[in-house]
């Protein structure tokens, strides 16, 4: 194999496994090292810069970064660190840091530019072009900013205050907001000479399931994201005893567990889908069983059961997935019995969908044939170069964090479109690598691995959150907590750096490091004959191979980086500093750097 | 500095035959220099002992004085140690040995411990074939008191802060081969393809086993004019041929085509597979052996590989006729088996 080219920044960022699994790169060994060293003010701000509502996603985020954690690797059993709680670790403890943020431009740049929805993915673009002295106007047909973080996220999840003081920070800037104004036409936004207009409206309409009885049933069944949205704005305040929610992703997960706390008692989610293959979160199941709401899988809805013009419950068929050679499933019935369960309400969760039927289709903005603007995939640019897209708008549901990364490279676009710039000549992201050697055998990160377990998050008292939809039933970690889950951070951003001219081929590195990470051997061709000859399994194909230059012997290093503790061991035990542990740190460039 | 390593080991590393992984054979995290020869060592213990199936109880580790005789802390942390006086370490075995023959012995010492202060010792364990595997971790300086030459640096050769050695070396393999060992070998810690089966071999063998194992000390002896570089040493190091240990007689024939090499049964049932033999070298002619250590030696080479091995080793149990059983196994009945007996050996005596 050709030696590694470690100067291209994209092979270290790789290997910060969290940093690389999350949308926004979000430096995340970067901040839990300074919520471990108590600077939660600072910790907030590197989350601030790259994913913009560090409380709001410390709480509500999916996490992609915590399944992608290297921890959960390195041992069976061993599980991610809680990265996410740790971020709202930083959120809760910090101080006023409103001075932290950055100076809006009292001289504006002339450029004007407007934001259709304000939800996570149009605030995003909002902060990064403030600063840079853009006039911006915010549309929403809420009452107030946050978009789906406000109509759909339970407050029992994310309370108001943490909502508004992130969305705020933004608003403040001195973004002209339109609330509680319905926009139904593009092109009247565009005749109002912006240079740019950013399409950040979601995924607003919910599914509905055309079963027999359904009209019937009438106001007995919900839209799940209307319903929330109905709860969240306090135009509804019960539900029957009995509630059937249909789906397994993680609304019909909060529109079960937002049953329960208006007066539902026989809450059931009932699924498709087998339990393990269903969409939602495993820790957002959890929470929901832990209110004591089963979860019935395996269960195709069939037919809503109506006596006396009114819904007394539904049909469902029992299926169990089957799955052909290519993997791909199939839900094959039983053959069972119709199940019948009782309900007064049903609520419907079972998918979104983008709709844009306020935007004209003759202003140059093509659609493709599943009715969705058709987008450049880096630059958001639609097929009018005056309008770009971002978040559920974008390419379909996702979440915050994607809808935030996206905003980011939109206000970048917007940016290069203002001032007359190609779009697609992306700036580069910005790096920095610096050797962390302190002495010796001294290293200015703590190198030792600890063995904890990762902490669980203590919840408030069960009957106390049922009773109130607006308590937090999680309490988050407390700084001692916080502390000691930090501390299970490995530090994957602190790199293993070899240089081959310095090494004498002693083997310390090979015989100190605890995971066998290293092995000095004669090259092969293919990647895969190389790491065949390694001194430990490498079938982690995800995971690279950092290959030297050849050494003296005419063999090279090869280093498997799966799962490498970064523990610092091999440059600890390198008489010659051919290792070194060096910091590195990469973070996304954001419009006008 | 780290004081310890960290408890997580790779995941999917490989169980012996009794469950245990590579790293239910290692050991405290070692205090030597950074690239200290002698760690390789250690982690070449660790995979030999591993890959032989050894239980970690039935082995004991002993050492004297030295950087050497520290290691033995490094691996084997769940077997017996004993860190005994400086060059006493074969005495210590001496008796170990005769009071329980079921554990594996294996001593480790320096060029200090063993060619100068422990030559006496070193000597006598050679001669009465103890059943041990003596391994010299051979670096050609007093590396724990700044790097004076030891009684095994070569003539000419020069440590960092130091002249030319005026002294003619003591080769122990040679030694050894003179005195009688019944397997004799080198190695350098940097070759690890050659040393583990080296130990596999010297732990199958019954009888005394040297392994002078050249091992650079990078504080000290590591600089252009020593000969115990791992330059030099890379660059002057001359294999007997290749050495692999095959753990039983039925699987060599899944390894080997008939007719290729030279093999040699050990007292456990293993085969010891030689390859690529130097010609004029029978490593079951002890002569041959002498005669190739010394013509190397004069090409200014360092012979490496098994040098001589006898396949008809005898140890000091099998000369003294010992007890089968550990001492600490003898009951009362054993020991005073009662009038009976004791009438019949007097009676043979008259």
């Amino acid at each position: 194999m050709k030696p590694t080219d470690i100067s291209n920044p994209e092979y270290f960022h790789k290997v910060v496994d969290c940093q690389y699994a999350c949308p926004a790169h979000t430096p995340v060994p970067e901040y839990i090292r300074l919520i471990a060293a108590g600077r939660y003010d600072d910790a907030y701000m590197i989350n601030w810069e790259s994913n913009v509502f560090p409380g709001i996603l410390g709480r509500t985020c999916d996490r992609p970064c915590e399944p992608a954690c290297r921890r959960g690797r390195i041992a069976k059993g061993e599980e991610p660190v809680a990265i996410c709680r740790l971020k709202r670790v930083a959120a809760d403890n910090k101080m006023d840091i409103r001075a932290r943020l950055p100076k809006i431009p009292e001289k504006k740049n002339g450029k004007r530019i407007a934001l259709i929805g304000a939800g996570p993915a149009s605030l995003t673009v909002a902060r990064d072009l403030m600063p840079l002295g853009y006039s911006i106007d915010i549309y929403d047909n809420q009452h107030a900013g946050g978009g789906m973080m406000r109509s759909q996220i339970p407050s029992f999840r994310l309370p108001g205050e943490v909502l508004d003081e992130e969305v705020n920070y933004i608003l403040d800037m001195g973004v002209v907001s339109f609330f509680n104004t319905e926009v139904d036409s593009l092109k009247e936004v565009l005749d109002k000479d912006y240079d740019a207009v950013f399409v950040g409206t979601g995924a607003p309409r919910g599914k509905l399931l055309q079963l027999p009885g359904l009209e019937e049933a009438g106001k007995q069944v919900h839209i799940g994201i209307e319903w929330l949205a109905s709860v969240a704005f306090e135009h509804t305040e019960s539900i029957g005893k009995r509630v059937l929610v249909l789906g397994g992703g993680n609304t019909a997960m909060d529109c079960c567990r937002t049953s329960r706390r208006l007066g539902g008692e026989d809450v059931r989610v009932v699924v498709r889908s087998p339990f393990a293959d269903m969409k939602a979160s495993p820790w957002e199941k959890e929470d929901a069983m832990h209110e004591g709401i089963p979860i019935y899988d395996n269960h195709t809805p069939k037919e809503f059961v109506i006596e006396d013009g009114k819904m007394t419950g539904m049909l469902f068929e029992k299926v169990e997935a089957v799955y052909d050679e290519n993997g791909k499933r199939s839900l094959v019935p039983t053959g069972e019995d119709l199940v019948f369960m009782p309900a007064d309400e049903v609520l419907m969760a079972i998918g979104q969908e983008n709709s844009f039927p306020w935007i004209e289709r003759d202003i140059g903005i093509d659609f493709d044939k599943w009715d969705m603007p058709v987008l450049d995939a880096t630059t958001f640019q639609s097929s009018n170069p005056r309008v770009f897209f971002g978040g559920d708008a974008a390419f379909g549901p996702e979440n915050v964090i994607t809808a935030v990364a996206q905003g980011h490279q939109a206000a970048v676009s917007i940016d290069l479109f203002c001032r007359g710039e190609d779009v697609s000549q992306r700036p580069d992201p910005y790096t920095n690598l610096v050797s962390q050697k302190m002495g010796i055998h001294e290293w200015s990160y703590d190198n030792s691995v600890e063995n904890d377990p990762r902490y669980v998050v203590p919840l408030a008292p069960l009957e106390e959150t049922l009773r109130n939809r607006k308590l937090e039933v999680e309490l988050g970690f407390d700084q001692d907590t916080g502390f000691k889950e930090a501390e299970r951070c490995l530090n994957c951003d602190v790199q293993t750096v070899f240089d081959a001219p310095r090494c004498i081929e002693c083997d310390a590195c090979v015989d100190v490091c605890p995971t066998d990470c290293i092995t000095f051997t004669e090259n092969a061709e293919e990647e895969e004959a190389l790491r065949q000859r390694l001194n430990a399994p490498a079938g982690n194909l995800a995971q690279d191979l950092y290959v030297s230059t050849e050494l003296p012997t005419r063999r090279v290093m090869v280093k498997d980086e799966n799962v490498c503790l970064h523990c610092g061991l091999c440059a600890e035990r390198c008489p010659t500093t051919a290792w070194d542990m060096q910091k590195f740190l990469y973070s996304v460039t954001k419009a006008g750097l | 500095m780290s004081y310890q390593i960290p408890k997580f080991r790779h995941p999917d590393l490989p169980v012996n035959e009794l469950g245990y992984t590579r790293a239910d054979y290692e050991g405290a995290i070692s205090t030597l220099c950074a690239g200290c020869g002698h760690d390789s060592i250690s982690g070449s213990i660790v995979r030999a002992c591993h890959e032989l199936n050894l239980e970690p109880h039935r082995i004991a580790k002993l050492s004297g004085i030295g950087c050497s005789s520290k290691a033995p802390t490094y691996f084997l942390g769940k077997s017996h140690g004993f860190n005994s006086v400086h060059g006493r370490m074969p005495s210590v075995v001496t008796g170990a040995a005769m009071g329980n023959r079921d554990l594996l012995y294996l001593g480790v010492s320096g060029d200090g411990d063993t060619a100068s202060i422990g030559m006496g010792q070193f000597a006598h364990a050679i001669r009465r074939n103890l059943n041990m595997v003596y391994i010299v971790m051979n670096n050609g300086c007093y590396g724990l008191t700044k790097g004076q030459d030891s009684a095994t640096a070569d003539e000419g050769s020069a440590s960092k802060k130091g002249d030319p050695n005026p002294f003619s070396a003591i080769d122990l393999p040679g030694l050894a081969l003179q005195l009688g060992a019944t397997f004799v070998a080198r190695s350098f810690s940097g070759d690890k393809g050659q040393l583990v089966p080296l130990i596999k071999a010297a732990m199958s063998h019954r009888g005394f086993a040297l392994i002078d194992v050249v091992s650079p000390c990078v504080t000290f002896n590591n600089n252009a004019g020593s000969t115990k570089s791992y330059e030099f040493v890379r660059e002057h190091a001359e294999a007997t041929g290749t050495v692999d240990f095959v753990p039983m007689r039925e699987e060599i024939t899944a390894h080997y085509a008939p007719g290729t090499g030279t093999e040699v049964t050990l007292h456990d049932g293993s085969v010891l597979h030689l390859e690529k033999l130097d010609e004029e070298l029978d490593p079951f002619d002890r002569l041959s052996a002498m005669v190739a250590i010394e013509k190397h030696r004069a090409a200014g080479e360092i012979l490496t590989g098994l040098i001589y091995i006898d396949k008809d080793s005898r140890d000091l149990h099998d000369v003294l006729e010992t007890s089968r059983r550990p001492l600490n196994t003898l009951t009362e009945e054993d020991l005073c088996p009662g009038n009976k007996v004791l009438a019949n050996i007097n009676s043979s005596l008259r």
